[in-house]
């Protein structure tokens, strides 16, 4: 199974930092989230497209983590040649990410 | 008890009008907010005043306030905005101007103005937050300062009995948080209050998105009518939960979703959301369903505003010359590829000199790369894309030249090239002490 079977996303930006939300569906799957996405799995998954660090928020009273990308490659939306200027897009790469079967 | 209703009419500058009006019409509203500015848009505004001194406020100004002036006049809903941008006064002059033509004389406008601070800039030692150095550096590319200030000068405005209020740079969630102050007469050190107020800021600032705009994922998050997508209403009372929700069959939702998804949009530590007003702790929200498009909200608090503010810099960095051109059928991926390695060798043998260069082929790697990519199925079609940075208009134009001469100069089948360039402005921050900014309210009658 995909993460996107279990939540949703949403990428937002300022400046140099992008942040992208994952949000459980159905709360019950949110210790799964916690447990299996890590901010290291989700540094890993986009590579070289994020220079610094991956900081993960954990938000229980709305079954949701909060990722914080430091250093997106290009310096961000106002100077980047990147067609995707703000990183819109990341949020639908991190839900492609496949996690095992189960609770 | 008492509620304010507070719509958002846009999110953005190029943001559609009709929901504006839908709202203004039948939202019941006692304030109609448009927010217009995002980090880039004010230095753009500056330059556009530096070539007309009339000039520097939002290019649709004009259109918005003519849409939604009379609904608002007839039912006194009080409009807040940030489409001032670069030139409150002028925004002003022509809002004047429109409400005497349309018949509204006796109509109250209000400017704030003292974010521009590039003169205390220029003046002081100030250092960019991103790369550690003295803005100084920047010299003469160094073409706006502003400060994001904050609610207090909207909320003296409304004091004073404005109707239309047009800010520079008022931090997003301020021009929510002004209106609330004004009503409920919170003090500006009344932090949790503040905390609350710029949650209902946060969450109705980028207007659409929180009523099911950015959100459709068919098959796993369906919205329902998104043409006609309905923009956000916040039913704030004094204390306890806000209620957010929209036109009643309106287009879009209101769901426990879509009002997460915003909860969380350009978050990044979700107890200390610094703004001029205060640091909002967003980490204990709950969000509960009360109704069909109805989800409360409720939990913020906030702590002491910050002693620096933010001031964003925009400063010249260039000029992106692009072209792009597609291939298709059997074997596109491979004589894009090709297409690309030419335009990068000829621009090479040319002589320019890009500060960087990079070529994309969009329908294959543009958006996330190779990586993420390559297990893909290679399409039918593909579209090259070179985009370059470089220090001259002359290079600029010299990037899409090379595209475009793929026609007859590149692999088989190239198809609809398109070119362009453009300045870059890029921007940067650093942070200046509360106290050098002053803001002045300016009120004058049609």
């Amino acid at each position: 199974m995909t993460l996107r079977s279990l939540a949703h996303s949403r990428t937002g930006d300022k400046g140099t930092t992008l942040n992208i939300s994952l949000i459980a569906f159905d709360e019950r799957h949110y210790p799964k989230l916690v447990r299996e996405v890590t901010a290291s799995r989700v540094k890993s998954l986009f590579g070289d497209l994020i220079t610094g660090d991956v900081i993960r928020y954990e938000l229980p009273a709305i079954a949701a983590l909060n990722f914080v990308l430091h250093g997106v490659a290009g310096g961000g939306v106002t100077r980047t040649l990147a067609l995707d200027a703000h990183g819109k897009s990341l949020s639908s790469a991190l839900l492609d990410m496949e996690l095992p079967d189960g609770d | 008890m008492k509620t304010v209703r507070i719509g958002c009419g846009a999110g953005f500058s190029g943001d559609r009008i009709d929901p504006a009006l839908e709202l203004a019409t039948q939202g019941r509203l006692d304030y109609l907010v448009f927010e217009c500015l995002a980090e880039r848009t004010i230095a753009l505004a500056h330059e556009a005043r530096a070539q007309n001194p009339d000039a520097g406020y939002d290019p649709w100004l004009v259109k918005r306030i003519e849409a939604v002036l009379p609904a608002c006049v007839e039912q006194s809903v009080k409009i807040v905005t940030n489409m001032g941008g670069a030139n409150p006064p002028g925004a002003a002059a022509v809002v004047k101007e429109l409400a005497r033509t349309l018949g509204y004389r006796g109509l109250s406008i209000a400017t704030v103005t003292g974010d521009d601070v590039l003169d205390v800039l220029r003046a002081g030692a100030f250092t960019i937050t991103e790369t550690g150095a003295p803005v100084a550096t920047l010299g003469e590319r160094l073409v706006s300062a502003n400060a994001y200030i904050g609610a207090a000068p909207i909320a003296q405005a409304l004091a004073g009995g404005a109707d239309v209020i047009l800010t520079g740079r008022a931090a997003d969630p301020s021009l929510f948080v002004g209106p609330l102050v004004h009503e409920f007469g919170w003090s500006m050190n009344d932090w949790d209050r503040l905390g609350r107020g710029t949650l209902v800021g946060h969450l109705l600032e980028c207007a659409g998105q929180i009523t099911g705009g950015y959100f459709a994922d068919p098959g796993f998050k369906d919205v329902s009518d998104l043409k006609r997508l309905g923009f956000p209403i916040a039913e704030v009372p004094e204390q306890g939960a806000i209620v957010i929700t929209k036109v009643a069959g309106s287009g879009g939702r209101v769901t426990p979703a879509t009002c997460k998804e915003q909860l969380l949009y350009e978050l990044h530590d979700p107890a200390a959301y610094v703004t001029p007003d205060t640091i909002a702790d967003f980490s204990r929200v709950r969000v509960t369903e009360v109704g069909y498009d109805r989800v409360a909200v409720d939990g913020a608090t906030g702590r002491p505003a910050p002693e620096h503010l933010k001031v964003m810099l925009g400063y010249t960095d260039g000029y992106i010359g692009e072209g792009q051109i597609s291939y298709a059928g059997p074997g596109a991926v491979k004589r894009a590829r090709l297409a690309a390695a030419i335009v990068g060798e000829r621009l090479r043998d040319a002589g320019v000199q890009a500060e960087e260069l990079r070529c994309d082929l969009i329908g294959v790697d543009a958006l996330h790369g190779g990586r993420l990519s390559a297990a893909a199925c290679e399409p039918y079609e593909v579209r090259v894309r070179v985009a370059a940075r470089v220090p001259s208009l002359d290079w600029a134009r010299r990037i899409g030249h090379e595209v475009e001469a793929l026609y007859t100069n590149g692999p088989a089948g190239g198809a609809g090239a398109v070119t362009s360039m453009r300045k870059v402005l890029s921007m940067a921050s650093t942070l200046v002490p509360a106290t050098l900014v002053r803001c002045h309210v300016r009120c004058e009658v049609a």
